[in-house]
């Protein structure tokens, strides 16, 4: 008999049930498998009901952000061999609302993402035809950490500010606002200023770091809001004692 | 604000499909543009592109020579005057996507730096480490997030094409987290979905490549062109079939046979040397390397493991630094996946596939036949790549076509008058059809799963590197009868909310139309050229197959070939000559 | 133009799961920042403390010997060294952090971490040193 384990997974069918429930399944165990291709084992032999997102399997595209035995994880991303002998808990990500099994809604995040403006701001855009705005490579590593954010959100789902306080703008828009500050060719710092000082901004943060402890792709937004929080405090001062100074 | 209608739609949220909307929000500020797609944007599949995109701006490159490697490397079967125009503002796209943030690694002066890559004389592909995708698509992303004019239809999935008037008006989408099913009206169409990795069993593919676009334009009536060429990658790991970029090759890697040996050089690739030589050897055209490892294993030189045959691809040689350096992501890729570090062990390959040359036919404007139908990306076929795209090509090609394709349409879009009446019955018999032949059906005995298998077997018997008549034949008939057996589908999910059940039935009916294209046009092609080979018609028939192969759907579902003419502007066709 | 099916769609209901207000006991990341928040409570007790004494020095002599008598009470010194304990968590995790908000670029390369927290401890030994030397030469 080849070895098996216990998957148990959330279900939540809104049009049957006002809570999420548990079921548990019994799939095979393999060396190589991920969490998602017991998922889609399920799926495909046990149960074609089973909810859940994935698209790249390579840990790119972020979709299959779930909670793996209570710490958030990337399913694609994550061996089965490290749960042995099991039972392996699959639950939908925190501090979001569930709308089907372990499908999250994201609409919260999207509209974060458009507020800190993540998008190059100039005064005076150059033509394409004149060529490129030139920018060393110890610029770019200037930024370059935090470019990498995949949209996972795993971040939120660790951080719990946002669980207590769902206003809060988050890691992973945060972060993602303080590489467009850090790109010299971006102008727009003052401007996204504004937006993160406010009481949702970066001062919510209290530094627990739990975001980037789980983030798949070493980001380290928390690193970003600390540094955000000492620009922009220094900013501040120096606003106060240089009033006409300031860029 | 009317959720249902807009002015031009613009179907899939990738590289194509978001600088399309650009350009349609920046040409025509005043049209109404939407993007519906069915994951968020930046799950697309343009995220998982590694290597780079190409476009000539090293003082000893031209355009002509980013020309001719393009022509020579789809073996002539590329339209000449879409290629000229694609080199052409490749450059100037590039530099756009510059200017929107996207971080290319850069000279140690500032400037962009290019990188060698597979077929190509000079070296043109700009990148961003080893992720270039991930990073065109999210600084797409995030610059359309400036316009407001775009508006998005986040995780909506489009099942019909809505036709009438002899134009195509709008779609059929169901919302997914409500299952509410309705129709969105536009004045002209942009489909932007991608290729159809996921009809093989093994791809590099994500689970979302499942040519919905493709299949939708054919069943509303416009032709899919040169479906048989399908690309295989010849770096991909055993079991995932996860990528492991060519850049793994341009930077120095070496393909290495059972014995050690770099067995590229028998096969009139060149000579090995110790440092890369641009269009020889490993950078030579992915074709032919795929090629070379289908015959590696006739002659039993290759590795045999769990997941079948492999031959090893060895960087070690590169060392430490340049591996962090260019490609970390390889590293990471390869310690996760395979449990090896490529630094100390060489990496465990296989051709897989990964890109579909064919596609929905356009003009180099990005219109179908269709009036209101444009396509562009991956999912159209131009054609730029003819019968073998050249790595980094593609990259810039979603940013070209994209831009094209988006100005094409708003000016369509402008001209027009608004929705036809008669669309609403249209939108009522699909939301019936979808009732009754999914979510409200009783009885039926197949499983999705089982069909799903049983396709990805036919098509990796028959549409494999070298294909034959009679398993061609036979795989059409095994693919009409698979038609035949998905009518009796049953699905265990009939909830509205978020059934991805009822989104993998349709993704399924998607693949089975695609992959019968594919099919009959590898059947009815009898000769070789660039990735589709004939064991029994090994050489290249300039004579009878100088032209590109159109599937139209005929009345009983399946596919019937035509053929249309190449374009030749100033390179006649002639031999393609790698390591010399 | 939606289509309005022959009967009414279950309108799906988002389940929003209540944060429990016993959420920091759940992992011991969480609880070890509940801590560390806590230590703030520690030292606004010392800052009292010492604002206590310079008031007593004012007084004169008297009163500030009363004031060192009362430090020297059972009730005061397990006060002091819980309260010293926390500082020093405080002063751990605050070193131990301080390069994710500082970053420190030298001729382009970023400093690493391991230097900014060594140089903070070495800082914070020297100074302690200093006032060390400084309380003990006068006995």
């Amino acid at each position: 008999m080849p070895p098996t384990v216990a998957l148990t997974v959330t279900r939540y069918r809104p049009e049957r049930e006002s809570e999420p429930t548990r079921q548990t399944y019994e799939i095979p165990y393999r060396k190589d498998w991920v969490v998602l291709d017991a998922l889609n084992h399920v799926k495909d032999n046990l149960d074609g009901s089973l909810s859940f997102r994935w698209s790249c399997r390579m840990g790119v595209c972020g979709s299959c952000g779930m909670k793996v035995n209570g710490t958030p994880k990337l399913t694609c991303a994550t061996f089965l061999s490290d749960y042995m002998p099991g039972p392996i808990r699959v639950e939908p990500l925190d501090y979001f609302p569930v709308v089907r099994d372990l499908v999250v809604d994201l609409t919260d995040f999207m509209r974060k993402l458009k507020q800190v403006k993540p998008w190059i701001i100039r005064k005076e855009e150059k033509a394409p035809a004149e060529g490129e705005y030139l920018q060393t490579p110890d610029q770019l590593d200037t930024y370059k950490q935090f470019s990498m954010c995949i949209n996972c959100m795993l971040c939120y789902s660790a951080c719990p500010i946002y669980g207590l306080e769902p206003s809060f703008i988050g890691p992973a828009a945060i972060a993602l606002a303080q590489r467009y500050n850090m790109d010299s060719r971006d102008e727009g710092k003052a401007e996204r200023l504004k937006i993160l000082s406010e009481h949702d901004g970066i001062w919510q943060c209290t530094f627990v770091g739990e975001c980037t402890k789980v983030c798949p792709k070493h980001v380290d937004p928390a690193g970003a809001i600390q540094q955000y929080k000492l620009t922009s405090a220094t900013d501040w001062v120096k606003s106060l004692l240089l009033p006409w100074g300031t860029r | 604000m009317d959720l249902c209608t807009c002015d031009v739609l613009v179907v899939g949220g990738g590289g194509a499909g978001l600088r399309a909307a650009i350009a349609v929000a920046e040409t025509h500020p005043k049209l109404r543009v939407a993007v519906i797609s069915k994951v968020y944007p930046m799950r697309s599949h343009t995220v998982s592109a590694e290597g780079g995109a190409a476009a000539a701006i090293k003082a000893e490159d031209s355009l002509d020579a980013h020309a001719y490697d393009t022509i020579s490397g789809g073996d002539w079967l590329s339209d000449q005057d879409a290629v000229e125009a694609f080199v052409r503002e490749a450059p100037e796209e590039m530099l756009r996507l510059e200017h929107w943030g996207c971080p290319w690694t850069r000279e140690p002066d500032g400037h962009i730096a290019v990188r060698p890559f597979g077929g190509m004389k000079i070296e043109r592909t700009w990148f961003a480490a080893d992720k270039t995708g991930f990073h065109l698509l999210h600084t797409l992303f995030q610059t359309t997030l400036k316009y407001d004019a775009i508006q998005r239809y986040d995780e909506w999935f489009v099942t019909k094409l809505l036709v009438e008037d002899g134009r195509c008006q709008g779609v059929v989408a169901i919302e997914l987290t409500t299952g509410n099913i309705q129709a969105i009206t536009a004045k002209a169409l942009i489909l932007c979905t991608g290729g159809c990795g996921k009809v093989f069993p093994f791809t590099t593919n994500a689970n979302i490549k499942n040519g919905d676009g493709m299949a939708l334009a054919y069943r509303a009536g416009a032709p899919l062109k040169d479906m048989e060429f399908v690309q295989y990658h010849p770096t991909g790991l055993p079991f995932t079939g996860i990528l492991i970029t060519e850049a793994a090759r341009s930077e120095g890697g070496w393909l290495l046979n059972k014995d050690g040996y770099r067995y590229l050089q028998d096969y009139d690739l060149g000579k090995p040397t110790p440092k890369p030589v641009l269009r020889s050897m490993e950078l030579g055209p992915r074709d032919r390397l795929s090629q070379c490892f289908v015959k590696e294993q006739e002659k039993g030189r290759t590795l045999e493991g769990p997941y079948g045959h492999y031959v090893h691809l060895d960087i070690r040689h590169l060392g430490e630094k340049l591996i962090d350096t260019k490609l970390p992501f390889v590293r990471e890729l390869c310690l996760k996946y395979v449990g090896i570090d490529p630094v100390k062990e060489m990496i465990p390959v296989r051709p897989v596939v990964h890109y579909m040359m064919g596609g929905i036919h356009t003009d180099i404007h990005g219109a179908t036949p269709l009036p209101g139908l444009y396509a562009a990306g991956e999912a159209a076929c131009v054609s730029i790549n003819g019968a073998n795209r050249l790595g980094s090509n593609s990259l810039t090609e979603i940013l070209v076509f994209g831009a094209r394709a988006g100005q094409a349409a708003a000016g369509f879009a402008a001209e027009q008058p608004g929705a036809s009446p008669a669309l609403a019955a249209q939108a009522q018999d699909e939301y019936r059809r979808l009732e009754e032949s999914f979510l409200r059906k009783s009885g039926g005995k197949e499983r999705i799963a089982t069909l799903r298998a049983d396709m990805h077997q036919i098509m990796e018997e028959s549409a494999g590197i070298y294909r034959t008549e009679l398993v061609l034949k036979e795989a059409a008939g095994k693919l009409k009868r698979l038609q035949e057996r998905f009518q009796d589908l049953s699905l265990d999910d009939n909830s509205y909310t978020f059934n991805t059940e009822l989104t993998a039935a349709l993704e399924l009916s998607y693949m089975l139309d695609v992959g019968q294209s594919i099919i009959q046009s590898a059947l009815e092609r009898r000769e070789s050229r660039g990735s589709h080979q004939r064991a029994d018609y090994p050489q290249r028939d300039d004579e009878r197959f100088l032209a590109h192969s159109l599937a139209y759907r005929a009345a009983d579902g399946a596919p019937r070939i035509e053929y249309g003419p190449v374009t030749i502007t100033r390179w006649p066709p002639g031999k393609r000559v790698y390591g010399r | 133009m939606s289509i309005e099916p022959p009967y009414t769609l279950y309108h799906p209901r988002w389940y929003r799961r209540r944060v429990s207000v016993w959420w920091w006991l759940q992992k011991r990341s969480y609880t070890g920042f509940v801590l560390r928040e806590l230590t703030s409570v520690f030292v606004a007790f010392f800052a009292m403390v010492y604002l206590w004494q310079l008031h007593a020095l004012t007084q004169g002599p008297e009163a500030y010997g009363q004031f060192l008598a009362r430090l020297r009470t059972p009730l005061f010194l397990a006060l002091d060294t819980i309260a010293f304990l926390f500082v020093l968590f405080h002063a751990i995790t605050w070193f131990n952090l301080t390069p994710k908000a500082m970053v420190v670029r030298l001729r382009g390369k970023r400093v690493p971490d391991w230097v900014i927290v060594g140089l903070n401890y070495a800082a914070w030994l020297a100074l302690s040193g200093v006032v060390a030397f400084m309380l003990l030469r006068g006995r």
